[in-house]
């Protein structure tokens, strides 16, 4: 079954080409990443999938209907998580998932962000303003906020840029448990070690198209066989940082 | 207001209750203004004045207005802020009627527009004002100044919805806060030269202004009101058609 499907999309701003034909396809359940580098139309894809621009050619269908022609049934279907953690800064973040769950007229608003907020470690800070969050309990808030009501579909475009390494880790141990939930995940990155971590399946999207995609398996056969060589491994400055920080992925959430 | 609305709106006027400055500083300039032109020239102003006339009621229509145009400015700065934190593209996402984030703000001016207006009319009473004004009457001024605050907020909507900056959403306001100064809000414009006093005598403020003193004074405002009400219906209508096509393209 497949969550979006898009074929021949295009879109151009002011007479430049952003989208010139995209295909792609995301199956139900599936984590899909759209890889691409700064200013290869990821977020342009996200934005025509979750309504918020209107393509000029080609068709995007997400759970079967038709983004042009049943934007309001698009919108019941998806949930977007946007480049930058959009998030009320005012608000606490119980009140934001709050907000988010009677927009979307969840009947036991109060319940469903009490769970939300459990199920992603915020519950000792639910009653602080969202403005004093750190980068990475942010963008676990706007991801939680994206999960009120169940949308069976979830856009992330970029959710990890802007972040140090820790809140890198806490988003990408938050979006792997979302992976076994059953929801679907089309997420945008231009990190091709978030895109390996993460993805099901892959789609390189470059100027505007898209040249490769597949598994990670299937993208490695299109290159050569690897080379063996025996090289000493040394600790990235990453891996010094958290060592000496005392965090890894496997500590955070206590 | 529907449902959605509804909601949108309790979230912005927590963000009021939450930073009450917003509010304070709206009323707080055209406070000391009021207190300037009351204290400092209402002395000599009153001497030109015909006899009798409390100089506290005359000046204070111009002082609300002013605090409105300088209120509407927050409302730009509020929605240029839930554009540029990709709020907006989530309500914009989301199974709502689309217009219902534009709205929201659309009412939240208004309200926090009537509780500045509220805060000064209070801060007037010890100073001397007083008014004859009967329940019609006051009604009336509410009215007057509602519309004027919905027209404006209509026009704020704009820079609110297109602006590249948070400076640049609210810096249209700069000039409308002036513009009182330039009608008859605080000094009659007989000896105002001719050029300057064409233009106090023609542009809205002097109506509205003129309008509001009347009803005030509860004494007839005879075409005064008609003026006063086309410019409000006239700059919101514009403002409206203009700030949703905005809107459509934003």
């Amino acid at each position: 079954m497949t969550a979006v499907d898009v074929r021949g999309l295009r879109k151009s701003f002011k007479g430049v080409s952003v989208l010139c034909g995209v295909d792609f396809a995301v199956s139900r359940g599936e984590i899909f990443a759209l890889l691409g580098s700064n200013g290869a139309g990821k977020t342009t894809a996200v934005n025509i999938l979750s309504t918020l621009l209107r393509p000029d050619g080609g068709s995007a269908r997400v759970c079967g209907f038709d983004v042009s022609d049943r934007p309001d049934e698009v919108r019941k279907s998806i949930s977007l998580t946007g480049q930058f953690a959009a998030v009320d800064d005012i608000l606490t973040g119980r009140e934001n998932l709050i907000l988010i769950a009677k927009l979307r007229d969840v009947a036991a608003a109060k319940q469903t962000a009490a769970e939300l907020l459990e199920r992603f470690g915020l519950t000792d800070a639910a009653d602080r303003r969202a403005g004093t969050y750190s980068g990475g309990m942010k963008r676990r808030l706007d991801i939680a906020m994206s999960l009120v009501d169940d949308p069976p579909v979830v856009f992330l475009d970029e959710p990890t840029t802007g972040l140090d390494p820790e809140g890198r880790l806490e988003v990408w141990k938050t979006v792997k448990e979302l992976a076994g939930g059953g929801t679907t995940i089309l997420l945008t990155t231009q990190y091709l070690e978030e895109a390996e971590q993460l993805a099901d399946k892959i789609a390189i999207l470059h100027e505007g198209r898209i040249i490769a995609s597949g598994t990670l398996d299937e993208l490695k056969k299109l290159f050569p066989p690897a080379k063996v060589e025996y090289v000493e491994k040394q600790p990235t400055l990453e891996e010094i940082f958290l060592a000496i920080i005392g965090k890894n992925i496997e500590t955070e959430g206590n | 207001m529907n449902g959605k609305t509804g909601v949108l709106f309790g979230r912005l006027m927590r963000h009021i209750l939450r930073s009450p400055d917003t509010i304070i500083t709206v009323a707080i300039t055209p406070i000391a203004i009021m207190l300037m032109f009351v204290y400092v020239f209402g002395g000599a102003i009153t001497a030109s004045l015909p006899s009798g006339v409390n100089y506290v009621n005359y000046q204070l229509p111009g002082i609300l207005l002013m605090a409105i145009n300088s209120g509407i400015s927050y409302t730009a700065f509020r929605m240029f802020g839930d554009r540029q934190s990709g709020i907006f593209s989530r309500f914009h996402s989301m199974p709502i009627r689309r217009s219902s984030a534009l709205w929201a703000h659309v009412f939240v001016s208004l309200v926090s527009n009537m509780l500045t207006v509220a805060i000064i009319f209070l801060v007037a009473l010890p100073m001397g004002f007083r008014s004859s004004a009967g329940i019609l009457e006051w009604l009336s001024v509410a009215g007057i100044l509602a519309l004027f605050t919905l027209a404006l907020t209509w026009v704020a909507v704009i820079p609110g919805l297109v602006a590249k900056s948070a400076e640049g959403a609210s810096v249209f306001s700069y000039p409308l806060i002036f513009l009182p100064m330039f009608s008859s809000a605080f000094a009659p414009t007989e000896t105002m030269p001719a050029a300057v006093r064409w233009f106090a005598e023609n542009q809205p403020i002097t109506s509205i202004v003129e309008t509001l003193r009347s009803l005030l004074n509860a004494e007839p405002a005879g075409n005064e009101i008609w003026i006063a009400l086309a410019w409000c219906a006239g700059i919101a209508l514009v403002a409206y058609f203009f700030a949703m096509r905005a809107y459509g393209r934003a």
